[in-house]
C-alpha cells in the first residue's frame, strides 16, 4: 500500500526527481575544484577569473550591447550581461515562482487547510511583488534590456495533489535561495547586492515554511540536504540553476553572460 | 551594556598563527577554506594574507570577528536551552537540536578563520528576562529576535564584502540559514504564544515582545530602490514590507545584543 502510494508520487514528480538530482548533485566547494587551484595563482589572475577587476568590470560592461537579449525571438530569450543580465536572471526566476503560486491559488489541492491556504496566498503575493518589482526596476534601469513575460510549463506538477504543489514549491524556493546566493558575486553595484540581499532571506523564508508543511517539526526546514557540514547553505551558478529550471519553461532562457 | 566595550574588544583580538601562510595566494586559501579540507588544514593565518598582502580587505575582517560575536552569543544560547531539563518541548527539539547544530558550525567556521574570542553572556538581558531558560515561551522569543537580528546583520554587511567575493559568497550562505531559522522559531512562536499574526515572515515592524522592538524598526519600509511600491500590484502594505527583509547596521545590532553581552 505505501510502496504504491510511493510509486504514483514518484511516477507524478518524475522531472522534480531529475531536477533535484541536478541542484543535489552541485557542489561548490568542490574539493576536486579545490585541488585544482591549489597551484599558485597571482592576485592579477584571480581577480581577472573572479570577474572583479575595476577595469575588466569596465570592459565588460562596455560589452554589454552586444548581449542584448532577444524578446521573443523563436521562444528564445538572452538575459544579457553584467548588473542587468543579473537582473534579468532573478526577474526570470521570480515570473516562474509567482506563475506557479499563482495557480495554486487558482486550483488549491485536494484538502487544503486553511493555514496552508493563508500562507500559500502569502507567498504568492511575495513573489508577485518580487516579479513587479523587478519588472519596474527594469524597466527604468535598462528598458531596452528587459526581458519580457516568460511561458511557463508546468506540466509535470498536478496541481490537485499536496505532495506534488509543496514539492515543487520546496524545489522552487531552495533553487531561488541557490540562486541568488550563487549571483551574489556577480553583482557590481552595491545597491543591488542589498536588494538581492533583501530578497535572498524572504525566499529562505518560504523554503524553510515550505520544507516544515512537508515535515513538521522536525530538522527538514533547514535540512542537511540543503545546509552543508559547515552551516552553509547553497549557493549555485546560474547556468546550472537555469537547466534546474528549464523543465518549467516553455520559453528557452540563455544566461551565458549573466554578471560578465 | 557598552557598544564602545565591545567594539574595544573586538579590536584587540588578532588571528593567530602569524605568518604561517605568508606564500599561500588569497584564492588557494580562499578555496582551502570553502573546502572540506578546510578543517585538516588546519593553520588558518586568515589576518595575516588579508591585512599584509591586501590591506583593503581588512574590512572583511572586521565583518568576520562581529559575525563570530553573533554566532558565539546564538551558538550559546542554544546549548543552554538544549541542556535546560524541561525547557524545550519534545515536538520542538529536532527543530531546536538543528539551529544549534549550524550555530556551531558557524561558529567553529568563523573561529578558523579570525580566530577565537571569550565572550561571557547576560541571559538576563541587564535584568530584564528572568527565566530564559525555564520558560520556553521566553526561550522561544529570544530566539526569535536573535534569528531575526542575525538575518538583518549579515545583510547590513553584505556591501562592505563586495572587494572579498569568497566572503561574501560564504557570508550569503549563512544569512539564508539564518532566515531559515528565523522563520521556524517564528512559526513555534505564533504555535505556543498563540499569535497566528506571527508568520515565518515578518510583517511591518511587528515585534513579539515591546521588549525587542528594535529588532524590527524598519521592517515596515515600503520603498525599494529609491521606488515607493505601496500598492503594487494591489498588494497590501503587509504583503510588500514581508517581500523584503531590511538590514541593520552594525552599531544597531551591538545595542540590540549588546545587553546579553558581559563587558
Amino acid at each position: 500500500m505505501f510502496s504504491q502510494i510511493v510509486f504514483r508520487w514518484a511516477k507524478e514528480n518524475i522531472n522534480l526527481f531529475i531536477v533535484m538530482e541536478r541542484i543535489a548533485g552541485t557542489n561548490t566547494n568542490s574539493d576536486n575544484e579545490g585541488q585544482k587551484l591549489s597551484s599558485k595563482v597571482d592576485r592579477r589572475s584571480f581577480l581577472m577569473s573572479a570577474g572583479i577587476a575595476a577595469s575588466v568590470g569596465a570592459a565588460m560592461v562596455a560589452c554589454t550591447k552586444d548581449h542584448e537579449p532577444t524578446p521573443g525571438a523563436g521562444g528564445s530569450v538572452d538575459l544579457g550581461s553584467g548588473d542587468v543580465g543579473v537582473l534579468n536572471y532573478a526577474y526570470a526566476l521570480e515570473q516562474l515562482e509567482a506563475a506557479f503560486y499563482t495557480q495554486v491559488i487558482a486550483t488549491p489541492y485536494d484538502s487544503i487547510s486553511e493555514a496552508e491556504r493563508t500562507i500559500l496566498t502569502d507567498i504568492r503575493d511575495h513573489e508577485i511583488i518580487h516579479r513587479d518589482f523587478f519588472k519596474a526596476a527594469l524597466t527604468a534601469a535598462a528598458p531596452t534590456a528587459i526581458i519580457p513575460a516568460l511561458e511557463v510549463d508546468f506540466s509535470s506538477i498536478n496541481f490537485k495533489n499536496r505532495d506534488s504543489v509543496l514539492g515543487a514549491a520546496k524545489l522552487f524556493e531552495d533553487t531561488g535561495v541557490a540562486a541568488y546566493n550563487g549571483a551574489g558575486n556577480l553583482i557590481k553595484t552595491a545597491d543591488y547586492l542589498v536588494l538581492a540581499g533583501k530578497i535572498v532571506s524572504v525566499e529562505a523564508r518560504h523554503a524553510s515554511v515550505i520544507r516544515d508543511l512537508l515535515k513538521q517539526n522536525t530538522a527538514d526546514f533547514a535540512g542537511d540536504d540543503v545546509v552543508d557540514n559547515d552551516g552553509l547553505d547553497k549557493a549555485i551558478d546560474p547556468a546550472v540553476i537555469l537547466a534546474a529550471v528549464k523543465p518549467f519553461l516553455k520559453t528557452n532562457v540563455t544566461g551565458a553572460n549573466v554578471g560578465k | 551594556m557598552d557598544i564602545f566595550k565591545i567594539i574595544d574588544d573586538l579590536q584587540k583580538i588578532d588571528g593567530d598563527a602569524v605568518g604561517r601562510l605568508e606564500h599561500a595566494s588569497r584564492r588557494y586559501f580562499m578555496n582551502r577554506v570553502g573546502s572540506t579540507l578546510a578543517a585538516a588544514a588546519a593553520p588558518m593565518a586568515f589576518a595575516t594574507i588579508v591585512n599584509k598582502a591586501y590591506g583593503q580587505t581588512a574590512a572583511a575582517v572586521d565583518v568576520l570577528k562581529f559575525a563570530l560575536t553573533l554566532e558565539y552569543l546564538e551558538d550559546a544560547f542554544y546549548k543552554e536551552g538544549l541542556k535546560a531539563s524541561g525547557l524545550i518541548p519534545d515536538k520542538y527539539k529536532a527543530s531546536i537540536a538543528q539551529i544549534g547544530k549550524h550555530e556551531s558550525q558557524h561558529v567553529a567556521y568563523l573561529v578558523k578563520a579570525v580566530g577565537a574570542m571569550n565572550l561571557q553572556f547576560d541571559w538576563t538581558y541587564g535584568g530584564k528576562l528572568s527565566d530564559t531558560f525555564s520558560n520556553f515561551k521566553t526561550f522561544i522569543t529570544v530566539a526569535t529576535a536573535l534569528e531575526d537580528t542575525g538575518v538583518r546583520a549579515y545583510k547590513g554587511q553584505a556591501g562592505a564584502l563586495m572587494k572579498d567575493p569568497g566572503i561574501l559568497k560564504v557570508a550569503l550562505q549563512v544569512h539564508s540559514v539564518e532566515a531559515r531559522h528565523a522563520a521556524q522559531v517564528r512559526r513555534i512562536f505564533a504555535v505556543e504564544n498563540s499569535s497566528p499574526g506571527t508568520k515565518g515572515w515578518i510583517t511591518g515592524n511587528a515585534s513579539p515582545i515591546a521588549l525587542v522592538q528594535a529588532v524590527y524598526n524598519g521592517e515596515e519600509n515600503l520603498t525599494q530602490g529609491g521606488v515607493n511600491l505601496k500598492g503594487l500590484a494591489g498588494k497590501s502594505d503587509n504583503a510588500v514590507s514581508e517581500a523584503f527583509d531590511e538590514i541593520l547596521t552594525k552599531e544597531q545590532v551591538l545595542a540590540i545584543a549588546g545587553p546579553f553581552i558581559k563587558a
